[in-house]
């Protein structure tokens, strides 16, 4: 269980999180969501103390993270696999974790099976790591204390389409043994296949958060046609609300606040021939995240303002 | 779109609610630190370095300086030289590396209170630096041993077991030295360069001070730390010298060590 109440951290200037609060609960994987630079990370590094909150607070396991008296017992943190000391061989810091948890040594040859690293690659010094290689190593240390909470920023950077399912595999196994997991990723498609309740964050703010049944639920219709002015004209007009949608690439689709029964109707009415008409939930996340972000996000994805 | 806040009843999945662990003891914490000194080559050669130089500084001792001169006192001041620049560099790189290397990342989430940290790191150069010490001194007595039968005189074992507690505790405020800058410095080439102008420039510009302002060198001894803990070295030092080393410490050591260690506990480690 983590818990993240009312946070916010100010630097001189600009507010990098600014009242966030949401609730990780066990047995479930909760996405967090947000383009480059929303606050991920910051709220990640507020939670585990490494960065101090100008206000509010974050718990896990019902303490504050300092005062868990051995935290790698109880949360497994993997914040950048690739702040480690080159010069260490991924069993050396796979072994210091060992010591400081106090547990069996054992536990370093368990943990580098567990994640598919094998003896050899295990005795290499990490600046010959790839990328996936060292994130495997930064799950192995926050698996190592067998914890109930993972808090992993980005933890699918760098790994191949087999190491995605299988990281994929591994915290879908954890949260059904009723671990807590917190996941942040800006990789929308990863998310959405492996998060139960997402929490979405542009510029520092909780833009959504729910499970993903009810996001996506509310994600509308998606319509496309080649006379868009008339059909918006048409909806706007029936009181329907819209946004134009980036969601086919090209700027001929409108996502609809509305059941695609609704926009047929009004379509059928206005006389506009449509190419395409269905619920946009398969359009996905990617849609409700742009939108959601849109104007947080540094490349401006749709044109012009919602009608 | 309007931002859903939703608290729906999900089954939650119950773990066996374990023991609170025991909190992690200073011990581990010191000897995870230790190990972590040794466990790369950069940090263990720097550590072998400590008796290589020993050995080269006694062997080269043994070849070059003239009968007379081999006094234990001379092979001392030899092996002692080595000391004074890599046991600072041991301190210094034991807290650098957790912020050049980003270690600190996994340091201080395994332990979630960097002066407990910090702590361990501080006994861990406490020991290493005596320990050092220690296996300089014998490497530099069995020097002076070999040295003297080879040239067929008597050894002279000419400093005290007090002299020698004294240049111990100088070398450990050279690492303190070096402690004080790795906190306040947090980058490693930048802190090692410090160090540097710290202990070699800035005695160069104090002495050509003091040669030529008058004024100066009466104030040398209560302004000056490099100074100041010159006594420790030559054996002898008196009441006043200890009040030197203390006031002239409390300015370049204490004082910034307490600013050093204030703004690792608040900052961010990223």
């Amino acid at each position: 269980m983590i818990k993240v109440e009312s946070l916010t951290k100010q630097y001189a200037g600009f507010t990098a999180v600014d009242d966030v609060t949401f609730t990780a609960r066990p047995g479930r994987v909760t996405g967090f969501l947000g383009p480059n630079g929303a606050g991920k990370s910051t709220t990640m590094r507020i939670m585990v103390g490494l960065t101090p909150a100008s206000s509010g607070y974050a718990e896990v396991s019902g303490r504050r993270f300092a005062d868990l008296p051995n935290p790698g017992l109880e949360v497994g943190v993997l914040l950048d696999a690739s702040a480690q000391h080159a010069g260490r061989t991924g069993r050396e810091i796979l072994t210091i974790a060992q010591r400081t948890m106090g547990l069996p040594a054992g536990r370093v040859g368990e943990m580098l099976d567990r994640v598919s690293l094998t003896d050899d690659e295990a005795d290499r010094r990490v600046r010959n790591y790839s990328l996936g290689m060292r994130q495997r190593l930064g799950i192995a240390t926050a698996l190592l204390g067998d914890p109930d909470v993972l808090i992993l920023d980005e933890p699918a950077n760098g790994l191949d389409p087999a190491g995605i399912r299988w990281m994929r595999d591994l915290l879908r196994g954890y949260a059904d043994r009723g671990g807590t997991v917190l996941l942040s990723s800006h990789l929308l498609h990863e998310i959405e296949v492996i998060a139960d309740d997402l929490v979405v964050i542009g510029q520092g703010r909780i833009v959504a958060q729910g499970t993903k049944a009810e996001l996506l639920a509310t994600a509308g219709t998606l319509v496309r046609t080649p006379d868009v002015h008339q059909l918006a004209q048409a909806l706007t007009s029936a009181g329907v609300s819209f946004t134009p949608s980036a969601a086919t690439g090209s700027q001929d689709a409108l996502r609809v606040d509305a059941d695609p029964g609704v926009v047929g109707r009004v379509a059928l009415d206005a006389g506009v021939h449509l190419v395409e008409l269905r619920a946009a939930d398969g359009a996905g996340l990617e849609e409700m995240f742009l939108e959601l972000t849109a104007d947080t996000q540094r490349e401006t994805l749709t044109e012009g303002a919602a009608a | 779109m309007t931002a859903t806040t939703l608290e729906s009843a999900v089954e939650e999945v119950a773990r066996p609610v374990r023991p609170t662990p025991a909190r992690i003891p200073m011990s581990r914490i010191v000897s995870v630190e230790l190990r972590k000194s040794f466990d790369t080559r950069s940090g263990f050669w720097l550590m072998a370095s400590i008796g290589i130089l020993a050995v080269v500084a006694t062997g080269a001792t043994i070849l070059f300086a003239p009968d007379d001169a081999l006094t234990y006192g001379n092979f001392a001041a030899a092996v002692g030289f080595p000391m004074a620049i890599v046991l600072p560099m041991v301190a210094i790189l034991s807290i650098t590396s957790e912020w050049s290397q980003r270690t600190g990342l996994t340091s201080f989430t395994l332990v979630p209170h960097r002066g407990r940290v910090l702590a361990g790191k501080a006994l861990v150069a406490v020991l290493v630096g005596v320990v050092s010490m220690l296996l300089a001194g014998l490497i530099g007595a069995l020097g002076n041993v070999i040295g003297t039968s080879i040239n067929g005189v008597d050894p002279t074992w000419n400093i005290s077991a007090l002299e020698f507690g004294y240049i111990i505790l100088g070398n450990l405020l050279g690492m303190a030295v070096g402690f004080m800058l790795g906190v306040l410095i947090r980058n490693s080439p930048g802190a090692i360069v410090a160090y540097f102008v710290y202990s070699l420039v800035l005695p160069t510009v104090t002495t050509v001070l003091a040669e030529t302002q008058e004024w100066f060198a009466d104030k040398q001894p209560w302004v000056d730390f490099n100074y100041a803990q010159g006594p420790l070295f030559d054996g002898d030092i008196s009441g006043q010298q200890w009040a030197q080393l203390g006031v002239t410490g409390l300015f370049w050591l204490v004082i910034p060590l307490s600013i050093g260690l204030w703004s690792v506990l608040r900052s961010e480690v990223k």
